[in-house]
């Protein structure tokens, strides 16, 4: 029985780092039609922008809690600074044209990225340790975990709830909808798609920065850091549906489960797991769980 | 005919090039060989970001056969790539036959990177060091230190040269006539009576076949293979050299995989610290200005 | 079809162009190859980007530079005073090692071929030195492999042209499982977590085989194997307290082991678990204050912090923390003997062919069976028929002394090379299940 809390609660932790990490990529799919391979560059630079926020704002000998405000900050500047920069300055030139030859124009990206972030920051680690320990720790039974982790759920929560309520429930979200249903309908309506797009992007670009920001306390920021996550937010995304916000929670969490699982109770499969789940659902339902965008033709 | 002669003159060319020079022609005309079965792919509207998978399939086809059945000849073992890579992906043609744009790339993606993870795990095969092989033999003859270069060049120069005549010949045939069509309008070819699943199942296979026996080529003259055959990063490669290439020419197709290895080398050697910079902005520059890609450069389109 | 069914027509303009470039292209070939004679060409090859670009490529590669410069500058102490290599400048490149073993295959012709150097040293992971071995040998060039893991390499291959200066990975965690019978270490119980790919499977078979060896009584727990570049650990540190064993063994690196010391320090796992760490010296600089105390480490060999005292290693760590604030870790030091034991073996390969600068053979020659003084300690290449090196190595334990403001190492123990390595005719995984026969520890 504690196994099965344990468990539940690690699947739970994990998706949520999951969710906020892969949420900017199922949006700039599903609403520019882009997939994002340098999503993991986007994320690795808002680790960084944290970092040299963070350590920013401890040399100015603010209060630990202003860390959360600076990794934020981190994360809005990667977006206000690269957003327009990148769509502007590179996918403009690209749309309409075949949607996989944009993939290759996001993997040029990522590889400028990787070493343009390596010219900036250098090869030293960087650490971000003071948000880490702002939530103290929470024992629960026998297993001591760090507040962090538990903050990062509630994070996961609080975006999730806002992208949703902003797509849904406001009338620039509707408009972004209405974009993701048909841009060509929605140019035809007076709708400025191009200033759509644009936006869409930064919010993007914004949700990968938090990932990164948020994430930075927990790990060692140094090159190789947006490696691994293109992969494991592309394969939450492909299982929860592309362009599906819901997609992207479930998503989340089916992985986050799985992966708990596996290393608690069958460890060998754990490299494993993902591509399996990965597999699965691309066999049977290929657009995902929550399809929002018609995937075949035939 | 220009194929012809310009393998004939690059056969002859490997005598006089450095060894360095032909070992980057081998590899690149190899991998210009999967980026063939790319552009069979791209004529018909779709783009395979999976045929890493097809390489890694052939690689190690040719690699097993040679370390646990004993097949050594150079020729068997491309073809036993080649098949073996067939056979593998030819379950999963039917499926992928229904899928185009972003999707079709995406499932190949995804399988290209399941079998990237069974590699890695299997530790028979070296897991993620993956193994070494020896020296083929050709024809029944061993390959001096001195020679094998060269004979290898050949090898793969001249089966590059045949696919690309076989290419030629079957994209001017009706089924490669028709999945140009395919690729224009798909309803209109199923209302004059051609099946689209089908001509998109056989390009598939055709497809696997041309990557499979690029990987056993690779694998030959490299000595080597690893899982990260498999990667996404070698599979976007392969589509960067067909994009640069255009869907036009066969020749351009291994052109441009000379390029970009001439690219990637180059830049290798000269920014040893930026080189991904290096490289990223080459790609941006050809996706940006060569739009129809390298074939667009000397054949003249008529325009309508 | 119209695109289809016309022929290749080829347009003046393109043939001119062609020809042009062709032309181009020769005069720059033949340019190439004029070059001076008096240097002695280096390709250095190691990660400069990529997950082992801070912990091991970019350490290396200053230690090269710092070392390099030195040499030309006659500054060694004796007997590495000689300038350069024998009175040639020494001329490095430097190359990626990231991007894959088919890559540096392709790097590695180009640097003999192309680049003209005279040796290379280079590689860090191990598929890339199994990829690059029969490649040298093939085109008979020279090659001195400074730091992959795998013992595989002259267990599995022989080789004429090709060298290894260090250690291989077994010493690590046979020395480890020493350390910890030695110190009375507690190990009923053992919980493994290691990378799923060929160093953590290795490491973590070489752990277990050692453990059965020398703790007969000792339970295995949980065996875990994360992704390498995972980067996130909570469910694993989860698996590891909910079924807390004596001991916790990980051949981690890199960020991946700064990233679980940072998630799994505040959970209370080093306090609860004796944690033994196979290879993490080179994360104690930068970790400082968050590296918990007592966690049971070692560098691959005796290095940074546990390397023995010398001139030789005083001089090194001078110069090496003078250029980089920072001491040296592992990396840097394997970096350091591979390129003192080139240099010997090229100074002695000239004393034997009247001073010329020595070529593949005769530095093959020189180089069998070498033995020569690092800041390491003593380096002997008594395997793989004189190719594969051996060494002693060191393990200790951490604490972070606050007055100095770093981690230090305390109880040190140091291993004899022939207590922690296979004998001449052994493989490595024999020798360990057969309990370690011939083995000469003090």
């Amino acid at each position: 029985m504690q196994t099965l809390f344990t468990i539940l609660i690690d699947g739970l932790s994990y998706a949520a780092w999951l969710f906020i990490v892969a949420l900017g990529l199922t949006l700039v799919f599903g609403v520019l039609k882009i997939l994002n391979m340098a999503h993991g560059s986007f994320y690795a630079l808002g680790a960084y922008a944290a970092a040299s926020f963070v350590s920013w704002g401890a040399s100015m000998k603010m209060a630990p809690a202003f860390s959360i405000v600076a990794m934020l900050l981190a994360a809005v500047a990667v977006a206000a600074i690269l957003a327009p920069l990148t769509e502007r300055g590179l996918m403009r030139f690209f749309y309409g044209r075949d949607e996989v030859l944009l993939v290759l124009v996001t993997y040029a990206l990522f590889l400028i990225l990787e070493d343009v972030t390596k010219l900036i920051w250098g090869a030293n680690p960087y650490y971000v340790s003071e948000p880490y320990s702002l939530f103290g720790n929470i024992d629960i039974g026998s297993q001591t975990y760090v507040g962090y982790d538990f903050a990062l759920v509630a994070l996961a929560v609080i975006v999730g709830l806002a992208v949703w309520w902003g797509l849904n429930r406001t009338r620039h979200g509707k408009i972004v909808l209405a974009v993701i249903h048909s841009a060509e309908v929605a140019a035809s309506m007076g709708i400025n798609v191009s200033r759509v797009y644009m936006l869409a992007f930064t919010v993007g670009i914004f949700l990968a920065g938090i990932g990164g920001a948020f994430t930075a306390p927990m790990i060692s920021v140094q090159p190789g850091v947006s490696v691994g996550v293109i992969i494991i937010s592309f394969a939450v995304v492909i299982i929860g549906g592309l362009g599906s916000i819901e997609g992207a929670a479930i998503g989340a969490l089916i992985v986050g489960l799985a992966r708990s699982l596996a290393v608690h109770m069958a460890p060998v499969a754990e490299l494993f797991s993902i591509y399996i789940v990965m597999a699965l659902v691309l066999m049977f339902r290929p657009e995902g769980l929550f399809q929002r965008i018609q995937a075949r033709k035939i | 005919m220009i194929g012809m002669l310009f393998t004939v003159v690059l056969v002859l060319a490997g005598l006089l090039m450095p060894k360095w020079l032909t070992f980057l022609v081998t590899m690149a005309a190899a991998q210009g060989l999967v980026s063939l079965g790319i552009l069979l792919l791209m004529r018909g509207g779709v783009v395979s970001f999976g045929q890493g998978m097809v390489f890694a399939l052939g690689g190690y086809a040719a690699a097993l056969g040679y370390s646990r059945l004993g097949l050594t000849d150079a020729l068997g073992l491309t073809l036993l790539g080649g098949v073996t890579a067939m056979l593998v992906a030819a379950p999963f043609a039917p499926m992928l036959a229904r899928y185009r744009g972003i999707f079709f790339a995406m499932l190949t993606l995804a399988l290209s990177m399941v079998i990237y993870g069974l590699l890695m795990k299997i530790e028979l095969m070296g897991g993620s060091d993956g193994f070494n092989i020896g020296r083929p033999t050709l024809l029944g003859q061993t390959l001096s230190d001195a020679r094998v270069g060269y004979v290898m060049y050949s090898l793969t120069i001249v089966t590059a040269g045949v696919m690309a005549l076989l290419s030629r010949v079957y994209f001017d045939s009706t089924r490669g006539l028709l999945t140009v069509a395919v690729r224009d309008n798909e309803l209109r070819v199923e209302y004059l009576g051609g099946s689209v699943r089908q001509a998109m199942m056989i390009n598939f296979i055709l497809a696997a076949f041309a990557g499979g026996m690029g990987g056993a080529l690779v694998v030959m003259s490299l000595g080597h293979i690893d899982p990260n055959f498999s990667y996404w990063t070698t599979s976007g490669e392969f589509v960067f050299v067909a994009i640069l290439a255009g869907w036009q020419s066969v020749l351009a197709v291994f052109l441009a995989s000379t390029v970009l290895e001439v690219v990637r080398s180059f830049s290798s050697s000269y920014f040893p610290n930026t080189w991904q910079l290096a490289l990223g902005l080459f790609l941006l520059f050809v996706i940006r200005f060569l739009t129809r890609g390298i074939g667009s450069l000397w054949i003249k389109e008529n325009r309508r | 079809m119209k695109e289809t069914m016309k022929k290749a027509v080829i347009s003046p303009a393109f043939k001119r162009q062609a020809a042009l470039t062709a032309i181009g292209a020769a005069l720059a070939c033949l340019v190439q190859g004029v070059q001076a004679q008096e240097t002695f060409k280096v390709g250095i090859v190691s990660f400069l980007s990529g997950q082992a670009a801070e912990s091991f490529g970019i350490p290396a590669v200053n230690g090269a530079k710092v070392l390099i410069e030195a040499f030309n500058k006659g500054e060694a102490p004796a007997p590495y005073n000689k300038t350069g290599f024998g009175g040639m400048k020494i001329e490095p490149t430097y190359v990626d090692e990231n991007g894959g073993a088919s890559k540096q295959v392709q790097e590695l012709r180009n640097l003999y071929d192309r680049d003209k150097v005279d040796v290379v040293v280079g590689y860090v992971g191990s598929g890339d030195c199994l990829a690059v071995a029969p490649v040298a040998e093939e085109m008979k060039k020279f090659l001195v492999l400074y730091d992959c893991g795998t013992p595989r390499i002259f267990e599995d291959g022989k080789y004429g042209y090709v060298f290894r200066t260090a250690s291989h990975a077994t010493m690590d965690n046979v020395a480890l499982v020493r350390y910890m019978k030695a110190h009375n270490v507690k190990a009923d119980s053992f919980n493994m977590m290691n990378q799923d790919y060929a160093w953590g499977q290795d490491s973590r078979k070489d752990f277990l085989w050692s453990m059965e060896k020398l703790y007969p009584n000792a339970k295995p727990g949980e065996d875990l194997l994360p992704k390498f570049g995972a980067g996130q650990y909570g469910t694993e540190i989860s698996a590891l307290m909910a079924k807390p064993a004596d001991v916790t063994h990980s051949s981690l690196w890199g960020g991946d082991l700064q990233a679980f010391i940072l998630q799994s320090g505040p959970r209370g796992l080093f306090k609860r678990s004796q944690v033994v760490l196979s290879a993490a010296d080179h994360v104690l600089p930068a970790l400082g204050d968050k590296m918990p105390d007592g966690a049971i480490i070692g560098a691959r060999g005796a290095y940074g912090l546990m390397s023995p005292k010398s001139a030789l290693n005083d001089w090194w760590w001078a110069i090496y923390q003078k250029s980089y604030t920072v001491y040296p870790v592992q990396a840097p030091y394997r970096m350091a003997q591979s390129l003192l034991g080139l240099k010997l073996a090229v100074e002695k390969a000239m004393a034997a062919n009247g001073g010329k600068k020595p070529n593949a053979e005769q530095l093959a020659a020189a180089f069998k069976g070498l033995e020569w003084d690092s800041p390491a300690g003593r380096i002997r290449m008594a395997l793989g028929d004189g190719h594969q090196a051996i060494q002693e190595t060191a393990i200790g334990k951490t604490r972070y002394d606050a007055a100095k403001k770093m981690v230090v190492i305390d109880d040190i123990q140091r291993f004899p090379a022939e207590c922690v390595n296979p004998p001449a005719n052994m493989k490595s995984e024999d020798w360990i299940k057969a309990g370690f026969p011939g083995a000469k520890c003090n």
